[in-house]
């Protein structure tokens, strides 16, 4: 029963995503506009800005949902998602203090800094607030600590870009479009990275995944079954990291789809982590990537912020499942 | 003979002036970001994403050569009709490429700068955020563009802003303002561009310049400085006399609070061509010609 749900569930997936890159492909600022490659400026707009942009939203997703999938097994919490070791609000924090240095020297925002500046900061400061939770916490052996020190490392940062925004106000309308989240920028270097991101992230994650099986059955039940909780928690941390930092650094803070994505699954098989995982990351793709479609294509040729979308959207749908299956 | 061999040359050298002329278009300019840009041939199809600069462009007289502008350049009249595709953090990278654009404006701070380059457009970042960077802007977009009205415009401006200077009596000189931009309360300091042409108009800022261009102000702040005038935008401004320690100020009790309309605040806190009608809207408030609206 189980294995079929998974594999059905595998097979909806991918059926899903290649007819919502198809869609991506065919809808555009002016929405459904399906281009013939006439000329050359249309060719163009379909490889050069719809294509990544698909593709990114997608990988995006992914991403976020591989990183909350493995939060939730490393934490043994259905409440835990991608940003929970600070790696948000470290982010927003990283971005503030690079806007602002931009204001300082305009010259920063030329060539090499021009195109990973924003994002470069935002990954620095992600990571360097894991970094800062995880020496808070002295190393990973405390499960508890560690959600302490990433709530409260969570906390302090976000005061601190608060702060930076306080006192340079020209900041706050570029901060808080990062905020937001918006998939609206991604070019195929952006695609490339996250690729690679999730390609590696998603093997260690997938390697771990017997791990954190055991790990569900509680901490000296894995310690009994030969689970090295020590390196396999750092591990799991850094691969946690890695997958937000990345998706963070190209996206900004999308909302939801890292909590909601493996819940997701649950609902429709219940499948060990080695199912889990890559079932998740493939239904966060697809939930970013419908989102983005809706938001391209809802008000056209507005766009949405696609992070309030996938609040709203993913928000909605947790509530129904949580109705149905009386939690 | 002689004399279809002097026509030949003569040929010869007016093709030469010609394509001389050609190639003195080839204009290499550095942005306001250091990065350096060169345009073959005067643009003719210009996407501009910050109001100052559209406003600029159409005040050199290349309106009619602005193919798409911000969400929220609405000025002159003739641009409400083009497409508007976004802004500086929402451009619409897709319609901005689809428009085929030979030069697009933006601000340094914009978004989608390096998307937008990344796909081959040429983007001049311009970041006019004070009366002397308006200048060099109107300069540098004289040269980019390929017109020759800059001198002129600036000369027209200057004039304007003069006239407005000396248009307070010397009793009104001096009249201590406090400028809201935001209800934070965020307020326009001395070295703010709204700052500028207060200095300039004669009236005295409350908020030294030493807080940097837009503080944030703890309220208190406002009720010691206890300025004369206040002014302030319609929409963001709620019933001031309900703040605390307001009810006191000398501004609200002498009635002195100026409410500009949208299309007034829109004037004040662009640095473009308008600057010198915001410096007489400031005059116009100081002598008490500027309704108070509901207070």
């Amino acid at each position: 029963m189980s294995a079929r749900g998974t594999v059905t569930a595998a097979l909806a997936l991918t059926v899903a995503s290649l007819l919502l890159v198809m869609l991506g492909l065919c809808v555009g600022s002016a929405g459904w506009e399906p281009l013939t490659f006439a000329h050359e400026s249309a060719s163009a707009i379909v490889w050069e800005i719809r294509l990544p942009r698909t593709l990114g939203a997608w990988l995006a997703g992914a991403l976020l949902a591989l990183a909350g999938a493995v939060a939730q097994g490393l934490f043994r919490n259905p409440l835990a998602d991608p940003y929970l070791l600070g790696s948000a609000t470290g982010a927003s924090l990283g971005v503030a203090v690079f806007l602002v240095g931009l204001g300082l020297w305009p010259g920063l925002a030329v060539g090499w800094a021009l195109r990973w500046g924003m994002t470069g900061a935002a990954f620095v400061g992600a990571m360097g607030a894991v970094l800062i939770t995880v020496a808070l916490a002295r190393g990973v052996q405390h499960t508890l600590r560690l959600l302490l020190a990433g709530v409260i490392v969570g906390m302090v940062l976000g005061a601190l870009a608060a702060l930076v925004m306080f006192h340079v106000p020209e900041v706050m309308r570029a901060l808080q479009s990062f905020m937001l989240g918006t998939t609206a920028f991604i070019g195929w270097e952006a695609v490339h990275l996250m690729a690679l991101g999730l390609a590696l992230t998603g093997l260690v994650a997938w390697g771990l995944g017997r791990n954190l099986d055991a790990l569900s059955l509680g901490e000296s039940t894995a310690a009994s079954l030969g689970v090295a909780l020590g390196p396999v928690r750092m591990a799991l941390v850094v691969t946690l990291a890695l997958a937000t930092g990345i998706a963070v650094a190209q996206v900004g803070l999308i909302a939801f789809i890292g909590l909601v994505a493996p819940h997701l699954v649950r609902s429709f098989a219940r499948p060990t982590h080695r199912g889990l995982l890559p079932l998740s990351a493939a239904t966060g793709g697809v939930l970013l990537l419908s989102a983005d479609v809706i938001a391209r294509w809802a008000l056209a040729p507005q766009e949405l912020p696609v992070g309030a979308l996938t609040a709203v959207l993913g928000g909605g749908y947790l509530l129904w499942l949580m109705h149905r299956r009386s939690w | 003979m002689a004399e279809r061999v002097w026509r030949g040359w003569a040929m010869r050298l007016v093709l030469l002036a010609l394509t001389g002329a050609g190639a003195s278009h080839a204009v290499t300019l550095t942005d306001d970001r250091g990065a350096r840009l060169t345009l073959t041939a005067p643009p003719q199809r210009i996407v501009s994403l910050l109001p100052s600069l559209t406003e600029t462009v159409c005040a050199l007289g290349a309106c009619e050569r602005l193919v798409a502008v911000d969400t929220h350049s609405n000025w002159p009249q003739a641009v409400r009709a083009l497409p508007a595709v976004g802004g500086m953090d929402d451009a619409q990278v897709e319609s901005i490429l689809a428009l085929r654009p030979d030069l697009v404006l933006a601000a340094t701070s914009t978004r989608a700068l390096a998307r937008l380059e990344s796909l081959g457009l040429k983007v001049l970042a311009l970041e006019p955020r004070t009366l002397e960077d308006f200048r060099r802007v109107v300069g540098q977009l004289d040269r980019a563009l390929g017109t020759s009205g800059g001198p002129a415009l600036l000369q027209g401006v200057d004039a304007e802003l003069a006239a407005a200077a000396t248009a307070l009596t010397s009793a009104q000189r001096g009249t201590r303002v406090y400028f809201e931009v935001s209800s934070a309360p965020y307020a326009a300091s001395e070295t703010s561009f709204i700052g500028q042409l207060l200095a300039r108009v004669g009236a005295a800022n409350v908020v030294p310049g030493a807080l940097g261009p837009f503080p944030k102000l703890n309220p208190e702040f406002i009720v010691r400085a206890d300025p004369q005038v206040v002014m302030i935008s319609d929409r963001t401004s709620g019933d001031l006399s309900a703040r605390p320690g307001w009810s006191g100020l000398r501004a609200l009790r002498e009635g002195r609070v100026c409410r500009f309309t949208p299309a007034q605040s829109d004037v004040l806190v662009r640095p473009g061509p308008r600057m010198a009608e915001g410096a007489r809207l400031m005059v116009a408030c100081i002598q008490g010609r500027i309704p108070a609206g509901r207070s």
